[in-house]
C-alpha cells in the first residue's frame, strides 16, 4: 500500500511539472503583456514594472525561479492587485468556495443515488420515468442556465432565498443546487442502469432463495454492489463541480477562487492565473487518488496495489 | 375427462412437412436493420430527431421568415418585450431578437458539429491505430492521452483560449485539443476488442495491409459506439461553448452565438428575462434533443438490449 | 416412503410483448422423503421455471400461476403469503443454482453469507452463526474451513464456490433441495465431486433433492426416480432403471440416442432434428410431435393420457394406446448392460 501510494504520488508530481510547465509557457506567449492593457504614464515606467516583477529577466531564469517557487507553495504576486500575493488570493477565496463545493457534493451524492434506487426498484413504472425525466433534464440544463432560473425564480420573483454573495448558510443553497444538478443527475442514471443490472444477477436471487425479505435484498445486497460505479465516478464529480464553479460564483457573486480565476482571466492577471491553475490541479489529482484509494477499500475484489486475489 | 371418440384411422401416420419443423419464426435482418427499426420505435428518440430537423430549418431560414435581419440597430425600440412586431422581442441595441436567436443558432450549432466531428477524426484514427497496434505504439499514444486527460476539460480550453485569443476557429481548436480523449478511449477498447476475432486473423492470412483492414474491417464494426459517442459528445460541444461564452471567452462581437447571447442577457435578468430566456432555452432544447437521440442510438444498438 | 411435495396441473404463464407464454402446462409430479428426482429436458422444456416455481421465485408480474397446487407437507404454497414463504425459503426448501461465480455475492464474504441464513430462521447469534458455518464448510469438504470462512467468493475456485452455496442450501437442515443445474458450469472432475458429495449429504442429512439437468450421465449417476419435460409438460416419469432401459417415450429414446457411447466407436452423433415448440401458441397435442418420427394424426390433435406401465412409471403417448401400431426403440437408445455413466 505504501509503494502504491509513493507510486501515485510520484505520478502527481510527473503530471504537475508538465501542468506548471505549460502554465508558465502558455501565460508567456499570450498576447500582450500584463500591463498593456493599463494605461502607462509613460514606456520607462513600464520598464520599471517590467523589472519589479521580473519580467526582464530572460525566459529560461523566469521559469526556473518560478519552479523553484511553486515548490516552496509561494505562487507570486498579483498583477493587478498590487501588495496581494496570489496566495493571499487563494487563502482568502478558497474557504467559501470549498463549503459550497462540499454542500454540492453531498447534495449531488444523495440525492442522486436515492433517485436512482428508486427508478430501478420502481423500473418502468411512474417513479423510473419522474426519475429520469429530471435526470434527464439535468443533464440537458447547463448549470449555468440553471442558476440563472433558480436565481431568477426563487429569489428576484419569489423572494424565497437571497440572490447574490455569501453571508450565511441560506446564500448557499441556490448556488449548491445549481452546481450539483448535472452531476446529480449523472449520478442518478449512474445509480438507476447499475442497480438495474445488479437486481437482475444471479446472487439476488440466491438471496430471495434463502428467504430474505425483498427490503433486505434489495439493500443489503443490491446496494452496496450497484454504488461501485458511482464511487468511480467520484473524480469527475469534484471536476465538475470545481469547473461548475466558475460560473457559478459568478451569477451568485460569491468570493470564492472559481470566481477569482475568472476575473484574472478577464484582467490577464498571469500569476493569478497560473497560481490558480496549479491549486486546482493539485487539488483534482489528490482527490482522484483518495477516490481510487476509497474503492479499493470498498471493494473486496480491487487490492489496491495491483495484486489480485488468491484463486 | 371427457372421452375422446377415436378412429382407428387417427392412429395412422402423420404426414409431415420437414422444413415445419425447423421452420424459423420471422424474417432475418441484418444488425444495422434490427437496430434502426428498434430506434424507430422510440418514440422519445424520434421526437428528438425532429426537434433537430425543425432547429436545423430554423436556423437556416429563421430571419426569413421574421422579416428582420440580425445586426440592424433601432436603439429607438431597443429592449422591449415581445411583441407582434419583435416574436422574441429586442436586444440593448434593438436588433430583432428572434433573427438573432436564429443567428445564433448557426453559431452555436456550427460550433458544436464542427468540434464533435474533428474530435470524431482524431479520436477515431488515434484510437484504432493505438489499439490495433497495441504493445509500445499502444502504451505511448495512451500514455500521453492519459497525461493530457489529467488536467481538466475547461481548465485546458480557458488556457487555450486566453493564449490563442478569441475567434470562431481558436474556440473549435481549444475545444478540439483535449476532447478527442474520450472518442480515442472508446474506438480503442473496441478495436482491440475486435482484432481478436477470428475473422481480422483470416484477412490477415490472405494478405490485406494494415490500412486495409483498419479500412474495411475494424472502423466499420466501432461504427455503434462511435456514433452513439459522436452524438453524445455535441450537447457537451455546445455546452463548453456557451459555458466560455459565460466567462467572457466566446466569439467576439459581431458574431453572436446562444452562449454570448446569454451572457449578455445576465446583467439584466432581473429586469429583462425574455432576453435570457429564448437563448437558454434553445440551448437546453438542443443538448436534450441530441442526448435522448444518444440514448436512443445506445439502446438501439445495443444487441443487449431486446425487448 | 411418505411424500413431502405433491405438485398438481402446475401451469405458469408468463406475459411478454408478443403475449402470453405457458411456460409450463399442467405439470404433476411428487417428490418422496430422502429421494432424488431428477427432471431432464433440453433448454426451453420448463425445467428451471418449475424449480423456481416451487419457492415462488418466479416475478409475478409478468409471471403467474395459471392453474394447479405445489403441496408441501399437505399445505399448497400457492396460497401461502410473501411472508410465509419467506419463513419456508431456505428453511424448508433450498435452491442452488447453476453458476456459482455468479450466484454468490461478491462484496461479502462467504461466513456472511451463510450467516444471514441461520441469523434468520434459527435466530443465532452472530458468533453462533459463525461456529456453525464453519461446521458447514467442513461438512461440504472444504480444507482449512477457520480461514475459507472470511474469505470473499473470488479468492474461491469454482468447484469450491458449488461447495459454498450447497453450505449455504443446507444450513438450515431443508427437507427440500432444489438443484437446478448444479454442475453445468463446472468441469467433469469436478462435476463428479460436487454430485458425490450431494450423494453423501443426502445420506447424512435425509434431505430429498430435486436435480434439475440437461444431463443424463448425471442422471444415472445421481438419481432415484426421473421426470422427462418437453414443451413445458412432463412426458415420461420412472425409476432410473426404468427409463434407462425400459423407456417408451420417444422423446425419451431420442434423449438416450443422443448420448454418446463410449462403447461405440463409430457412427455419427444421432441429434434429435428440429426445435422446441412456440410456446406463445403450443401447439393442441403432443408438444413433440412435430419433430417426432413416429407421430400419428392423432397425436397433432389431442393430448395423450398417462399410460400407467407400472407403479412408478407414467407415459404420455398414443403409441401406448391398443389402437396404435407396435413400436420398438430405435437400437441406439438401448442402453447395453454394462452402464457406464452408473457408478452407483
Amino acid at each position: 500500500m505504501a509503494r502504491y501510494l509513493l507510486r501515485r504520488l510520484g505520478y502527481i508530481l510527473i503530471s504537475l511539472f508538465f501542468i506548471v510547465t505549460i502554465t508558465f509557457f502558455c501565460m508567456h506567449f499570450a498576447p500582450g503583456s500584463p500591463f498593456s492593457s493599463e494605461k502607462m504614464p509613460s514606456e520607462a515606467i513600464q520598464k520599471q514594472m517590467d523589472a519589479a516583477y521580473g519580467l526582464d529577466q530572460p525566459l529560461y531564469k523566469q521559469y526556473f525561479d518560478y519552479l523553484v517557487n511553486i515548490a516552496k507553495w509561494d505562487f507570486g504576486p498579483s498583477f493587478k492587485y498590487v501588495g496581494q500575493s496570489v496566495n493571499d488570493i487563494i487563502n482568502r477565496s478558497f474557504p467559501y468556495s470549498l463549503i459550497l463545493g462540499l454542500e454540492a457534493i453531498f447534495l449531488a451524492l444523495a440525492v442522486g443515488v436515492l433517485l436512482g434506487v428508486v427508478a430501478a426498484i420502481k423500473h418502468n413504472k411512474f417513479g423510473d420515468y419522474a426519475a429520469m425525466i429530471i435526470a434527464v433534464l439535468g443533464i440537458s440544463v447547463p448549470s449555468f442556465i440553471m442558476a440563472s432560473v433558480l436565481q431568477y425564480v426563487f429569489a428576484m420573483k419569489l423572494q424565497l432565498l437571497p440572490t447574490a454573495r455569501f453571508e450565511s448558510f441560506a446564500y448557499t443553497i441556490l448556488p449548491a443546487i445549481a452546481l450539483a444538478m448535472t452531476p446529480l443527475a449523472f449520478i442518478a442514471r449512474l445509480m438507476r442502469s447499475s442497480m438495474l443490472d445488479v437486481l437482475n444477477a444471479d446472487y439476488i436471487k440466491t438471496a430471495k432463495a434463502k428467504g430474505l425479505s425483498d427490503r433486505v435484498v434489495t439493500y443489503r445486497h443490491g446496494l452496496r454492489n450497484a454504488i461501485m460505479p458511482v464511487v468511480s465516478y467520484l473524480g469527475p464529480l469534484v471536476v465538475s463541480i470545481l469547473t461548475g464553479s466558475f460560473v457559478i460564483e459568478k451569477i451568485f457573486a460569491i468570493p470564492g477562487l472559481g470566481n477569482e480565476f475568472v476575473v484574472s482571466i478577464t484582467n490577464r492577471d498571469y500569476t493569478v492565473i497560473m497560481g490558480t491553475t496549479v491549486f486546482f490541479s493539485v487539488l483534482l489529482l489528490v482527490s482522484i487518488l483518495v477516490v481510487d484509494i476509497i474503492y479499493g477499500l470498498i471493494d473486496p475484489r480491487v487490492k489496491v496495489g495491483g495484486k489480485g486475489g488468491a484463486k | 375427462m371427457a372421452e375422446l371418440e377415436l378412429k382407428q384411422a387417427d392412429f395412422e401416420p402423420l404426414q409431415k412437412n420437414e422444413a415445419d419443423a425447423e421452420r424459423i419464426g420471422g424474417p432475418s435482418r441484418t444488425f444495422l436493420q434490427d437496430a434502426w427499426r428498434r430506434f424507430k420505435q422510440n418514440k422519445l428518440a424520434m421526437f428528438g430527431i425532429v426537434v433537430i430537423i425543425i432547429l436545423a430549418f430554423l436556423s437556416i431560414f429563421g430571419s426569413m421568415i421574421s422579416g428582420h435581419n440580425y445586426y440592424t440597430n433601432d436603439l429607438i425600440n431597443a429592449n422591449k418585450p415581445p411583441s407582434a412586431e419583435h416574436w422574441f422581442g429586442t436586444d440593448a441595441l434593438g436588433r430583432d431578437l428572434f433573427a438573432r436567436t436564429w443567428y445564433g443558432a448557426r453559431i452555436s450549432l456550427f460550433i458544436g458539429l464542427m468540434a464533435a466531428l474533428l474530435d470524431l477524426v482524431i479520436g477515431v484514427l488515434w484510437g484504432a491505430i493505438s489499439g490495433y497496434f497495441g504493445g509500445k505504439v499502444d502504451e505511448y499514444m495512451m500514455r500521453i492521452a492519459d497525461i493530457l486527460s489529467g488536467v481538466p476539460y475547461l481548465l485546458v480550453v480557458i488556457l487555450l483560449l486566453v493564449v490563442m485569443g478569441q475567434g470562431l476557429w481558436t474556440l473549435i481548436i481549444a475545444m478540439t485539443i483535449t476532447g478527442w480523449i474520450n472518442m480515442a478511449r472508446i474506438v480503442r477498447g473496441e478495436v482491440m476488442r475486435l482484432r481478436s476475432e477470428e475473422y481480422v486473423m483470416a484477412a490477415r492470412s490472405l494478405g490485406a495491409s494494415t490500412s486495409r483492414i483498419l479500412k474495411k474491417h475494424l472502423i466499420p464494426n466501432t461504427f455503434g459506439p462511435v456514433l452513439v459517442t459522436l452524438t453524445l459528445s455535441i450537447p457537451t460541444a455546445i455546452f463548453t461553448e456557451a459555458f466560455l461564452s459565460y466567462l467572457g471567452l466566446g466569439v467576439p462581437a459581431p458574431k453572436a452565438s446562444w452562449g454570448t447571447m446569454t451572457s449578455d442577457a445576465l446583467p439584466a435578468l432581473q429586469y429583462l428575462p425574455y432576453q435570457l430566456f429564448f437563448p437558454a432555452f434553445f440551448i437546453c432544447l438542443t443538448m436534450l434533443a441530441f442526448n435522448i437521440i444518444g440514448d436512443g442510438l445506445r439502446d438501439a444498438l445495443d444487441p443487449k438490449e431486446r425487448k | 416412503m411418505k411424500k413431502i411435495l405433491e405438485v398438481k396441473d402446475l401451469s405458469v404463464n408468463f406475459d411478454s410483448f408478443g403475449g402470453e407464454v405457458k411456460a409450463i402446462r399442467g405439470v404433476t409430479f411428487d417428490l418422496h422423503e430422502k429421494e432424488t428426482l431428477a427432471i431432464v429436458g433440453e433448454s426451453g422444456s420448463g425445467k428451471s421455471v418449475t424449480a423456481q416455481s416451487l419457492m415462488r421465485l418466479i416475478p409475478m408480474p409478468p409471471g403467474k400461476f395459471a392453474d394447479g397446487s405445489i403441496k408441501f407437507e399437505g399445505e399448497d404454497l400457492i396460497e401461502k403469503s410473501e411472508k410465509q414463504m419467506e419463513s419456508i425459503r431456505g428453511k424448508e426448501i433450498s435452491m442452488i443454482f447453476q453458476d456459482p461465480m455468479t450466484s454468490l455475492n461478491p462484496t461479502m464474504t462467504i461466513g456472511k453469507q451463510i450467516a444471514e441464513s441461520l441469523i434468520k430462521h434459527q435466530n443465532m447469534s452472530k458468533k453462533e452463526a459463525h461456529e456453525r458455518g464453519i461446521e458447514l464448510l467442513r461438512l461440504v469438504g472444504l480444507p482449512n474451513p477457520e480461514a475459507r470462512i472470511k474469505q470473499y467468493p473470488h479468492e474461491y475456485s469454482g468447484g469450491m464456490r458449488q461447495r459454498a452455496m450447497i453450505a449455504i442450501a443446507l444450513a438450515c437442515n431443508p427437507k427440500i433441495l432444489v438443484a437446478d443445474e448444479p454442475t453445468t458450469a463446472l468441469d467433469v472432475t469436478i462435476q463428479a465431486q460436487i454430485l458425490d458429495l450431494m450423494r453423501d449429504l443426502q445420506e447424512k442429512t435425509g434431505t430429498a433433492i430435486i436435480l434439475i439437468t440437461h444431463d443424463l450421465g448425471v442422471v444415472a449417476n445421481s438419481a432415484h426416480r426421473v421426470a422427462v419435460m418437453y414443451g413445458g409438460k412432463i412426458v415420461e416419469t420412472g425409476t432410473v432403471d426404468e427409463i434407462f432401459y425400459n423407456p417408451k417415450h420417444p422423446y425419451t429414446w431420442g434423449l438416450l440416442s443422443s448420448m454418446p457411447n463410449l462403447d461405440q466407436s463409430e457412427g455419427e452423433l444421432q441429434a434429435i432434428p428440429g426445435t422446441p415448440p412456440n410456446l406463445l401458441d403450443p401447439p393442441k397435442g403432443c408438444p413433440f410431435a412435430a419433430r417426432c418420427p413416429y407421430a400419428m394424426k392423432v397425436c397433432e390433435n389431442h393430448m395423450p393420457d398417462y399410460a400407467e406401465l407400472s407403479e412408478t412409471q407414467k407415459t404420455a403417448c398414443w403409441l401406448l394406446d391398443e389402437r396404435a401400431p407396435k413400436v420398438e426403440p430405435p437400437k441406439s437408445a438401448i442402453v447395453g448392460g454394462v452402464d457406464q455413466h452408473a457408478h452407483r
